[in-house]
């Protein structure tokens, strides 16, 4: 613009432009929200179906339950084949809670080895392991059913565990590694000429400042094992064993078909801890996400 | 390693290259001293069964009595199998629909949320959380109840006058009913576009206006190349994951693959012949064929790349 405003003009364009940025903030907030609700619905849908009569599910797309009861949880609280949908409960959590330590354990010192310590074959086990990352589990599922199999060690947990502890995760690894070599190497230099060998300076000066990287990592490992169908779905075989999505699964076979309300009962107490997680550390997964491309 | 090896004083000792040998050889076994349970877990858990895997792809296996070599049999099976060759179809259909509407629909909110505005942390963990349960078991069942017979998919449909009816049923329906459980879950992707929104320099975009730029010149000269290494990290990341889906085909489809075989994703069948009908040769050779066509993927990503990804501080 040539010609300089009077104060009148420039006043009277400021207003205009403030009210156009109401409207557009209005429009862009609407907008958000219907998306929100869009995005958010299914879990609504399902988490206030398990408070509606069965008979009003199906088909019902209001949210708000007309007489609700929390009957279903009383009926999915029983469990299926005499087992109680807490021993499912317990199962996953013993599941989930080892797998967290064993990710946590194994992938921390395989990263320290990785980004702080130098030894041939570093480089060429490195590219491996982000290899690894890429490759399609299915390749080995096949023979590992075998191997645990041949030790007996169908129906026990040690088959969805060791692989766990011996950081199979490459995810976790790579991740830690990233967060390892943001961490200044002068903190090494100068523990090493106070004395500390490598077992120290892991214990009391790495592992105490990658707490970020291990809460991230802990809580995807948490969700991801109980979440985790394929594995449980092999391995456990006996009822008293399930986690809780075989357990789910069961369920839904064997209630009769008219029986949704009890189903998206169990359904919402298998993502219970999940929501929680959700909701106390949605800071460190959305984060964890954008500075490491975990997947959800 | 005693501490007198490293000291200052000692290092520049006379004779450096013994004690530097010394340390030398203390680095390595620390190395592989940490290592160790990596090292295990990739030979006995990874590496180890690859290779069994490929032996009893030439085998036929069924747990119980000894693996029979029978050479590339189970492969020339695969191609006259019409289920293998369905499972094919079902599955490539899936990536190449889900994969790019789901990834166009996580780049367009992304940014959409890459503005300085207020509730955008409300909004961005809201369109994060579905991808966090959206392979579960328990969303696959609401999925189920949701698209079937009278479900309130077929509801709101009909408000509109669409009469599909059940999608679950519905051989037609159930490949646009998996993409839509797919592009559900593009908050993952969105969160890693929106990491990279973020590091793109503003001055680039102010620039841009001054010569006159529009909105969508500003999208395809400035955005794209500038976001095209996250661009391709996603894409790849999201191609090989979908590959893979399996949990939700086996609970909305019971098991089967049904109706009609339009749900039997790769992996369910690769399931069904392994440890339905203990046909673990005929498995693992399908498994080998998704490690070569999912490694086949990578690098024709990795070699177009080079033409499409601008990495920064690299001159084109």
């Amino acid at each position: 613009m040539q010609t300089v405003m009077s104060h009148a003009e420039s006043a009277e364009l400021r207003k205009t432009n403030r009210r156009r940025s109401r409207v557009g903030s209005t429009v862009y907030h609407a907008l958000m929200i219907a998306l929100a609700c869009i995005v958010l619905y299914p879990a609504l849908w399902m988490l206030m179906s398990s408070l509606k009569p069965s008979s009003d599910i199906v088909g019902n797309v209001s949210l708000i339950p007309e007489n609700g009861s929390l009957q279903n949880y009383i009926t999915a609280l029983d469990g299926i084949g005499g087992v109680s949908t807490f021993t499912f409960f317990q199962n996953s959590l013993i599941v989930a809670v080892l797998s967290v330590v064993g990710v946590v354990l194994s992938a921390s010192v395989s990263a320290y080895a990785f980004s702080r310590v130098k030894f041939p074959g570093r480089s060429l086990f490195f590219s491996m392991m982000v290899a690894t990352l890429l490759l399609p589990f299915h390749v080995v599922i096949i023979p590992q059913y075998i191997v645990f199999n041949n030790l007996d060690m169908v129906n026990t947990f040690w088959p969805l565990l060791l692989p766990k502890f011996l950081a199979t995760d490459a995810f976790f690894v790579f991740l830690m590694v990233q967060f390892m070599r943001g961490l200044p190497m002068e903190l090494d230099e100068a523990a090493r000429i106070d004395g500390a060998g490598h077992i120290r300076i892991f214990g009391s000066i790495v592992l105490p400042l990658m707490k970020p990287s291990i809460i991230t990592a802990s809580i995807f490992t948490f969700i991801w094992t109980w979440n985790d169908f394929l594995g449980p779905l092999l391995y456990l075989k006996q009822p008293d064993l399930y986690t809780l999505p075989i357990a789910l699964r069961l369920f839904v076979d064997q209630t009769t078909v008219s029986d949704y309300g009890a189903q998206m009962a169990m359904a919402v107490l298998a993502l219970l801890p999940v929501m929680i997680f959700f909701f106390i550390f949605q800071r460190y997964l959305v984060e964890g996400v954008s500075t490491s491309g975990l997947k959800g | 390693m005693t501490p007198e090896t490293i000291t200052p004083a000692k290092v520049a000792a006379p004779r450096p290259s013994h004690q530097k040998r010394r340390a030398r050889a203390a680095e390595t076994r620390a190395g592989y001293g940490f290592l160790t349970p990596w090292l295990i877990g990739f030979f006995l858990l990874t590496v180890g069964p690859m290779a069994a895997s490929l032996y009893l792809s030439f085998t036929d296996y069924d747990l119980f009595g000894a693996p029979e070599f029978i050479g590339l049999e189970n492969y020339r099976n695969l191609f006259d199998d019409p289920r293998f060759r369905q499972s094919v179809v079902v599955t490539v259909t899936y990536v190449v629909i889900g994969t790019p509407i789901k990834l166009a629909a996580s780049l367009a909110v992304a940014m959409l949320l890459n503005a300085k505005r207020k509730g955008l942390g409300f909004y961005r963990s809201a369109f994060y959380a579905p991808s966090l349960i959206a392979a579960s078991v328990s969303v696959a069942i609401v999925w189920k109840a949701m698209f079937i017979d009278d479900g309130i998919v077929d509801q709101v449909l009909s408000l509109f006058g669409i009469h599909l009816g059940g999608w679950v049923g519905n051989p037609d329906m159930t490949m646009p009913m998996f993409v839509l459980l797919a592009v559900w879950a593009f908050g993952a992707p969105m969160v890693i576009f929106l990491a990279g929104l973020k590091q793109v320099p503003q001055e680039l975009y102010e620039a841009a206006e001054v010569d006159g730029a529009g909105k969508v010149r500003k999208f395809l000269s400035i955005t794209l190349p500038m976001l095209s290494p996250v661009i391709f990290f996603n894409l790849l990341m999201e191609t090989i994951g979908a590959f893979q889906i399996f949990g939700s085909a086996f609970i909305i489809s019971g098991g089967t693959g049904g109706p009609a075989g339009s749900t039997l994703f790769y992996t369910l069948y690769l399931y069904i012949r392994g440890f339905t009908d203990f046909k673990m040769g005929y498995a693992s050779a399908m498994a080998w064929l998704l490690v070569v066509v999912v490694g086949i993927i990578t690098v024709i990503f990795f070699r177009t790349s080079r033409s499409w990804v601008h990495y920064a501080g690299e001159s084109k």
